[in-house]
């Protein structure tokens, strides 16, 4: 009788962790797959059956990619817009992720559910009239005018990542300073602000992220300052195999690295604010 | 000069009023301690004095200098806090530092402060380490140092004992106390343990409720404690209560308990001529009570219930009546579970509680 | 001034940017949208463009085709979300790792994730090249065509799940975090198996967490465009895919903003269903 209870934990141990490898596999493989496609060479990416390897490894494939009309200033401009959608966000929300932290004020829960409730707002309602306010104010086009719709979409996880972190920073670490010879501002950024480093880095990862990402706004909202999605996006249909798998490979490889640094920030991400 | 004077300070936290009013004065150098139960505002009190808290009414001096309105570091203090909030992203020598450093004190001057605030606390050789690097106790030393070498004219502790095992708690009680003596700071100090009132004070503050009950002497406190809350709190064990009944006979107002009649002294016989009262408590210490095991005079009688034998004395527990009361014995003395025993209270260290309100009378 | 009043005014001042920000970017250009669907060149009201809209040929098919995606992939998503949830909770060594794998997606895009599963579903693609060497299929089977509307919108419902499920998956796990685990040792005393354990216990439990991620990601669903576009290029349109035909094809940011109006209002009114539906019951929750 205890044998088989045993044998038959056992063995549902194993299920599981077949069960959590068979899902890891799920995600993984098509990147790997479309990797391989993005690594061989050019004729090798016509060829049936396809192989599941790449033989030889070759990088002809993305400097196809790479060299194709357009794409590098593409990729430019996504990482201009990504870099200012990141500074501005940061510099609008993190003030606000502070206040709702460290202050209890009236209206602190509203504007907390107004926030969190700005996220279930359609891009594609915010993009249109928008476009169309840009061309009546001469900033269509623009980087600049991009950004700060990014940023918008931005700012709400941004102000939550960053009240969860602040709120993790203890008070009396700031409170000590102040009998120490601070006031609210140097106790801010003497104490608070280098402890949350790690949070806020997090947050500003992700934002970048959110920025390169981003189809729809960029479709509407560039015509030749494209970024790189919306380049894509656009000649998609045209485009021979070669250049749709390395461009889309390109587009996904950020994402591996971003994932890593903010695991830990995971949850924050959708309003919890964690103890 | 760092007197500190309370006037009616009054804090309310949304429905819930910590400090009612609350008027003290602190002389300058002294040692006092705001000791109390959990929530009777001692914390909030000693956060007002800081200027971490904003006070609703009243105000606040410090050496004379009204500081109701200024912050925390305009205010001419230190603080120890109970979690100790050592900064974990700067040396040890860095976070003592800190103050001076904010004070813009010379680096010469401000290596000497460091060095001597770290001799005085024993962790001369941790200054280059990380607060994550050193142990629990070591990071409270840390926080006294941080403190003491700003040389503030105030120095605020919020518990900052309790966060330390038994042993060592023990060890910088002792420490504190000498090492605090050296400085000449005013020194306030926040407790919920009576034995650290009593061995830390030159006066205590007994708090409960946001209101002072009590601020004394750690020896009148102990002796003379204004009302059985305070008798009940101070002390270890803590007082013992016989319910009484006051009559009026041929000498005066007497009181019986437990199936004898006292005397009081003078000064409760013509408070309970003044003004009667139905019931009177008669607090008395474990200490103060002689043990018999045959029937004496005056002596209440009683059966033995326990037996703790505490190393340097007994401690037992008796039925008398209905109600149980401690008593401290000798080591040697044979008393068993069960045996009858007859208990004599010294009469000058009776105490007498007006029932109702519970104040001491007289 | 005081630092009573500093105290006091300083959360407003920081929350300003904020705020101005938000209402900026957000409310104005919902009322601009309305206000681009329902007006006429005279400056009347009209529902001319919602007309032109709902007359429009690809317009019933996109409809369709965006209620079906998303009655479909919701259940599919939330099932999968699930299971991946309560295989990071289970306690797994690597359960670290586990979770670093199944959270990726979260960081790829729609047209990123549309190419990967094109790739794989092209007609010299990778799914294809398994089947024959597996020796199920002589030749290739085209899945993408324009015919196989079933095939299409099965190899996007594919894209979308496996890029979106992580997004439900870290709601889910939050949620389960916050499940005491003594419920769940409870139920293991008195003989619960998993799957009642599931359904009775922790189901239940979740419904608050549900409720966020149902609303979160059907909203996200019905601006599901880009995606479509890079699997199954013209042969399959959804609504957000036409808002841009529109804009930029036809030019008409009129039609574009009906649209719009069209996708927020089917997200408010689905958002009020699950408000609904999943409305926990003050007694029941934890």
């Amino acid at each position: 009788m205890r044998s088989s209870t045993a044998l038959l934990r056992r063995f549902g141990r194993a299920l599981t962790y077949g069960l959590a490898v068979l899902v890891s596999l799920w995600v993984i493989v098509p990147i790997y797959l479309i990797g391989v496609a993005a690594f061989s060479e050019q004729l090798a990416v016509y060829t049936y059956p396809r192989p599941f390897f790449p033989s030889p490894f070759s990088t002809e494939t993305m400097e196809f990619f790479l060299r194709s009309s357009g794409v590098l200033a593409s990729a430019r401009s996504s990482v201009i817009v990504a870099l200012i959608t990141l500074v501005l966000s940061t510099l609008i929300g993190a003030p606000a992720g502070y206040a709702i932290a460290r202050f209890v004020f009236r209206g602190r829960d509203s504007f907390r559910l107004l926030v969190v409730s700005t996220r279930a707002f359609p891009i594609v309602i915010l993009s249109i009239p928008l476009a169309v306010t840009f061309i009546r104010w001469d900033m269509y086009d623009s980087a600049y005018s991009l950004a700060l719709m990014h940023t918008a979409l931005a700012l709400p996880f941004t102000i939550l990542i960053t009240s969860s972190v602040f709120a993790s920073v203890p008070r009396d670490l700031e409170e000590a300073a102040m009998t120490l010879g601070c006031n609210q501002f140097e106790a801010f950024l003497r104490i608070a602000l280098p402890l949350a480093l790690p949070g806020l880095a997090a947050a500003t990862l992700f934002t970048f992220v959110l920025s390169w990402n981003e189809v729809f706004a960029a479709v509407i909202l560039t015509v030749r300052n494209r970024t790189l999605p919306a380049l894509v996006l656009t000649v998609l249909d045209e485009s021979p195999l070669p250049y749709r798998f390395a461009g889309g490979f390109f587009m996904l490889a950020p994402s591996l690295v971003f994932m890593l640094f903010i695991r830990k920030y995971l949850f924050n991400l959708w309003g919890r604010v964690t103890k | 000069m760092a007197e500190i004077r309370l006037e009616n300070v009054r804090k309310v936290f949304g429905k819930t009023v910590a400090t009612r009013d609350v008027s003290l004065t602190i002389h300058d150098r002294e040692f006092m301690v705001l000791l109390g139960p959990s929530g009777c505002g001692k914390t909030t009190l000693l956060r007002g004095i800081a200027g971490l808290e904003q006070i609703d009414a009243g105000r606040i001096h410090i050496g004379g200098q009204d500081v109701t309105d200024l912050p925390p570091r305009k205010r001419r203090i230190a603080m120890v806090f109970q979690s100790y909030a050592v900064f974990p992203h700067l040396t040890v020598y860095e976070n003592i530092a800190f103050g001076l450093r904010m004070q813009r004190v010379p680096a010469a001057e401000m290596k000497k402060r460091v060095q001597a605030a770290a001799d005085l606390l024993q962790i001369a050789n941790l200054l280059d380490r990380y607060p994550a690097q050193v142990s629990g106790g070591q990071r409270q030393r840390v926080a006294v140092a941080r403190a003491i070498a700003v040389q503030a004219e105030v120095l605020l502790m919020d518990e900052p004992l309790s966060n330390l095992d038994a042993l060592l708690r023990l060890e910088m009680r002792a420490e504190l106390k000498r090492l605090l003596k050296e400085l000449n700071s005013t020194v306030v100090y926040v407790t919920h343990d009576q034995v650290e009132a009593l061995s830390l004070g030159d006066r205590i503050a007994v708090m409960k409720d946001g209101e002072i009950l009590q601020c004394d002497t750690p020896l009148a406190v102990y002796d003379y404690p204004a009302n059985d809350f305070i008798g009940g709190f101070i002390g270890n064990p803590p007082m013992n209560f016989l319910d009484g009944k006051a009559a009026m006979n041929g000498a005066g107002a007497a009181v019986t308990a437990g199936g004898v009649t006292f005397q009081p002294p003078p000064t409760v016989q013509s408070a309970l001529q003044a003004k009667p009262v139905a019931g009177v408590r008669l607090g008395i210490r474990a200490e103060n009570i002689e043990t018999n095991p045959s029937p004496a005079e005056s002596a209440l009688a009683g059966t033995v219930l326990v037996v703790e034998p505490l190393g340097s004395h007994n401690l037992l527990t008796v039925q008398v009546g209905g109600e149980r009361v401690k008593v401290n014995t000798r080591a040697d003395a044979a008393f068993q579970p069960g045996q009858a025993i007859w208990l004599k209270l010294a009469p000058d260290k009776i105490r007498w509680m007006d029932h109702e309100s519970g104040r001491t009378l007289g | 001034m005081s630092t009573r009043r500093w105290q006091l005014i300083t959360p407003y001042l920081l929350l300003l940017p904020s705020v101005v920000f938000l209402l900026v970017f957000f409310a104005y250009p919902m009322v601009a949208a309305f206000a681009l669907a329902f007006r006429a060149e005279d400056g009347g009201w009209t529902l001319k463009h919602f007309q032109t809209m709902i007359r429009d040929v690809a317009f019933a098919p996109a409809f369709r085709t965006t209620i079906l995606l998303i009655l479909i992939i919701v259940p599919v998503q939330f099932t999968l979300a699930l299971i991946m949830a309560l295989l990071v909770q289970a306690k797994l060594k690597f359960s670290g790792l586990f979770l670093y794998i199944y959270a990726i997606p979260l960081g790829i895009s729609e047209l990123a994730a549309g190419i990967v599963w094109f790739a794989l579903f092209t007609e010299r693609g990778y799914l294809n090249t398994l089947l024959t060497g597996l020796g199920l299929l002589d030749k290739p089977f085209i899945f993408l065509s324009y015919q196989n509307t079933g095939w299409l919108l099965f190899a996007v419902v594919l894209a979308e799940a496996w890029r979106a499920t992580s997004i439900v998956m870290v709601i889910l796990v939050a949620g389960l975090q916050s499940i005491p685990h003594e419920f769940l040792e409870a139920a293991d005393v008195f003989g619960a198996t998993l799957w009642d354990k599931v359904w009775r216990v922790i189901l239940p439990l979740l419904r608050p967490s549900l409720q966020v991620a149902l609303i979160l990601r059907t909203i996200l669903a019905f601006q599901v465009f880009a995606v479509a576009i890079a699997v199954a290029g013209r042969g399959i349109t959804l609504l957000a895919a036409e808002a841009y035909r529109w804009y930029d094809s036809y030019r008409n940011p009129s039609v574009a903003a009906s649209f719009a109006v069209l996708i927020m209002l089917l997200s408010i009114i689905s958002t009020v269903l699950y408000l609904w539906g999943l409305r926990t019951p003050e007694e029941q929750s934890l």
